[in-house]
């Protein structure tokens, strides 16, 4: 489990992909707890945390074993967006990421849960729960844009700066069979609808790094992740075998 | 309300032969009368000032505590040996932002407000449970914190399901049944442990012995020296002792430590077969006091992190009372605004 070297079954390059998207932003959302700026998004935060990491374990319990998989794979071997590994910022940072995210994850599990794959079961739970996600981060990203002025530049920085990790959700991934085109179609007259109203500006960059698009789901992370990792695996991994 | 007294009361006309004074005393009367018959007192009900205070102090302090106790355990959630594991304590610390949540709104019904009691906890002028000052240094303290730190609370607050002020009692009964949830859990979690690897074993084994004395200061001063216990029984806010429900805890724990395969740290703990309890070793109060006083392990970090967390999110709160003051189609009043401190989502 600790190389990128696993012969590539449509099947698991799949259940990685959305698996790993779903383990990685739960854990950045699980890093809220405590600091939220008010008790309801404590609960709010810590819900769609635990919605994700729920969609993470069926996907990842549906390739192998989780906590295997979760924590004695290598950075190298995720196959996440880089999107849902970027640290929390502030609050309008972690929103923005949210109203990307989640948008794209509506439509997707929209799309899977039509079809008679092997992902249209837990696509069609996990729609209600996306849907629920993606109406809080578009009521906030409402509050934030609309709001005050401070609150309005931030949720602009935060919108502008993850920007570029957005071309990522719109590349083929192995294993999924879904319609990109209509994807990124949907997806951006979504999120242009609601940054609009917002009184915000869709960002106008290029929607990828440095790196290919797709880079995530290649295994190429960003520097943040690896430290992110770290302290999610270092007690699985100080006790080898052990169960909890 | 509910009590034949109260609405007696309530209905005698003000004025005439009935001077003020006369008035108060039938008001204490009927209060009186539907604590002894133990009924319940509801919001609008009359009630002694000294009755609200009390209770307020006791609710704010009771919410102060689920949200300063987050911190120790959200220390985990990032490093949770297990996936299972960290869906279970991601689900409990959500659960005690809840507690929280039901607790404030308790507490509101006296009269206060959620930023009022929220001040007051940032600025040092209320308590929180004494417990949540000590650190969680390894992943068995999560553990150690659901069976014993969660017991304790448990044992406490089973009573409260009972208290004579109805908002609270109903808060309790809530709060109880998820909280015994939690115990369970921390205590599956111990077994886990014990019945694991030695390492593991070890770690389960040190958590106990580091939070086995402070569960049993939950339970507040020795009877002799607990400032509030009397009026509060009087009143039904509370209907055991201190030192009572500090030895039911004790007799529960010890059957529950032997079936974990784990001892507990007092080498004075027997059973005495006259008293029909157990008998334990005498409580470092000095420590305690000390804690309770801010000299704790943790005092500082946790309201640090607490005031941060409130000051870091002053202006989400303030864009969506912004935002929440355009759609009510008010005229724009960013100060007034500002001063309003909570939003909800």
């Amino acid at each position: 489990m600790t190389t990128t070297s696993t012969p590539p079954d449509s099947r698991t390059e799949a259940a990685l992909a959305l698996g790993d998207d779903a383990l990685v932003l739960s854990h950045r959302l699980g890093e809220w707890a405590g600091h939220a700026p008010v008790l309801e998004e404590e609960v709010a935060l810590a819900n769609i945390a635990l919605d994700l990491l729920g969609q993470a374990r069926v996907l990842l319990s549906s390739v192998g074993d989780e906590d295997e998989l979760a924590y004695l794979r290598e950075e190298r071997a995720f196959r996440n967006l880089q999107l849902v590994e970027q640290p929390n910022g502030d609050f309008a940072h972690t929103i923005a990421r949210q109203l990307y995210f989640s948008t794209y994850q509506t439509l997707l599990y929209g799309q899977l849960a039509a079809t008679d794959g092997e992902l249209a079961p837990l696509a069609a739970k996990a729609v209600k729960e996306v849907a629920y996600h993606q109406d809080h981060a578009e009521q906030w990203t409402l509050r934030l844009g609309d709001g005050t002025a401070e609150s309005h530049a931030r949720i602009q920085r935060g919108l502008d700066a993850l920007w570029r990790f957005t071309g990522e959700m719109f590349q083929p991934v192995v294993g999924l069979d879904i319609d990109r085109t209509a994807l990124r179609e949907s997806w951006t007259a979504s999120v242009t609808a609601v940054i609009e109203r917002a009184t915000l500006t869709v960002p106008s960059g290029p929607q990828s790094g440095a790196w290919t698009a797709g880079a995530g789901r290649q295994g190429l992370h960003t520097e943040p992740f690896g430290r992110m990792l770290a302290e999610m695996q270092h007690l699985h991994r100080s006790h080898p075998g052990a169960s909890w | 309300m509910a009590t034949a007294a109260a609405q007696k009361a309530a209905e005698t006309e003000p004025g005439g032969a009935g001077s003020a004074a006369a008035r108060a005393a039938e008001q204490q009367a009927a209060f009186d009368e539907a604590v002894a018959a133990d009924e319940r007192i509801e919001p609008r009900d009359w009630m002694p000032d000294a009755y609200r205070t009390s209770l307020i102090r006791q609710i704010a302090q009771h919410a102060h505590s689920e949200i300063i106790g987050m911190q120790p355990e959200a220390n985990w959630i990032t490093r949770a040996p297990s996936l299972r594991r960290k869906a279970i304590l991601m689900a409990k610390v959500q659960d005690e932002a809840g507690h929280g949540l039901y607790l404030y709104s308790a507490a509101e019904t006296l009269g206060v407000s959620r930023d009022e009691l929220l001040d007051k906890l940032h600025s040092g002028r209320q308590k929180y449970s004494s417990i949540f000052n000590y650190p969680t240094l390894t992943w068995a303290d999560v553990g150690a914190i659901g069976w014993l730190v969660d017991g304790a609370a448990i044992t406490n607050q089973v009573p409260l399901c009972r208290c004579s002020y109805g908002p609270y009692a109903r808060a309790m009964i809530r709060v109880c049944k998820e909280e015994s949830f939690h115990q369970r859990q921390g205590y599956e979690s111990l077994l886990a442990l014990s019945r694991g690897t030695q390492a593991q074993h070890e770690m389960a084994q040190d958590a106990v012995n580091r939070w086995w004395w402070p569960s049993l200061m939950m339970f507040g001063p020795p009877d002799e020296e607990s400032s509030h216990s009397e009026q509060s029984m009087t009143w039904k806010i509370k209907r055991h002792s201190n030192d009572e429900l500090r030895q039911r805890f004790v007799d529960i724990c010890v059957p529950q430590a032997e079936s974990l395969g784990l001892t507990l740290p007092d080498p004075d703990l027997k059973w005495n077969e006259a008293r029909g309890h157990h008998d334990f070793g005498p409580i470092d109060w000095t420590e305690f006091w000390d804690v309770l006083k801010g000299n704790g392990p943790c005092n500082d970090q946790r309201i640090t992190q607490r005031r941060r967390a409130h000051e870091e999110g002053a202006w989400v709160r303030e864009a969506a009372a912004a935002y929440a003051t355009k759609q009510a189609g008010a005229p724009r009043a960013d100060t007034a605004a500002t001063a309003h401190g909570e939003a909800t989502a």
